[in-house]
């Protein structure tokens, strides 16, 4: 199974992107507490990459595919043009110093972290793609 | 997409949010927050029936007042949250760093406790 979606660079498209995965994982018959944490993750993901590597530009595209290639396991990857943000390479703040500091960010890539099972990054042909395995 | 309403009961403001909060919206409670410790309340109920949805970035909001409310000594309350939007405060360990209580009289009655 291989579902795709692609959609410009606009915050105000993440809800598209949450209820893509949701069908999605509906359609696979993924327990509703598991599809919420996941949606969150790709949320936090996509919301990451739209902000911080092309600064909400509505031109500049992402595509979401997510692989079912096994029965417990899911693939997201994240398609975009050579972006260059590893969240592999960010240690999540502590959540005493992130009070402390009155901070509004740093706690996505903490969730997403939690969340999936795996993160890994690679480029082909002039694309960024950010894959993400989550085990069901 | 998210709604607030604001709604005041006897010296406390209550913060009712609808729908979702995410990157795009989580402005949205901010400012409402902003506007209640701008008008002087010193007991905040957030009600959540209603919230679908939260983010890391609603989440970051929650959290940036925390210091705050402990420097001008106000309380703050959620109450009423599903289960699905329980999970993400639970993965963050966030349950401990704020009050969260079931429905708006244990609320009211924690945030009146924490008042004394």
């Amino acid at each position: 199974m291989n579902y795709r979606y692609k959609i410009g660079c606009s915050l105000s498209n993440l809800k598209g992107i949450r209820d893509f995965v949701r069908t999605t994982l509906n359609e696979n018959h993924v327990p509703e507490l598991q599809i919420s944490a996941i949606v969150l993750a790709l949320d936090e993901m996509c919301s990451n990459l739209m902000i911080h590597a092309h600064h909400c530009n509505p031109d500049h595209n992402l595509e979401l595919c997510i692989n079912h290639p096994g029965q417990e396991t899911f693939i997201f990857e994240i398609i975009d043009d050579g972006s260059v943000f590893d969240i592999n390479h960010f240690t999540e703040p502590e959540m005493g110093s992130l009070v402390q500091e009155k901070r509004k960010g740093g706690l996505g890539i903490r969730l997403v972290k939690s969340i999936m099972d795996k993160i890994e990054y690679s480029s082909e042909g002039g694309k960024s793609i950010c894959r993400l395995t989550k085990n069901i | 997409m998210v709604h607030i309403k604001r709604l005041q009961e006897g010296g406390t403001d209550i913060i009712a949010v609808i729908g979702e909060i995410d990157a795009s919206s989580s402005i949205e409670l901010d400012l409402a927050i902003a506007k209640s410790v701008g008008e002087g309340f010193k007991k905040i109920l957030v009600d959540c029936h209603a919230l679908e949805y939260i983010s890391s970035a609603g989440l970051g909001v929650f959290m940036s007042y925390i210091e705050e409310f402990r420097d001008k000594n106000i309380k703050m309350v959620l109450f009423g949250l599903k289960d699905k939007v329980t999970n993400t405060f639970e993965i963050l360990g966030l349950a401990d760093l704020l009050n969260i209580r079931e429905n708006k009289t244990e609320a009211l009655k924690l945030a009146n406790e924490l008042s004394v």
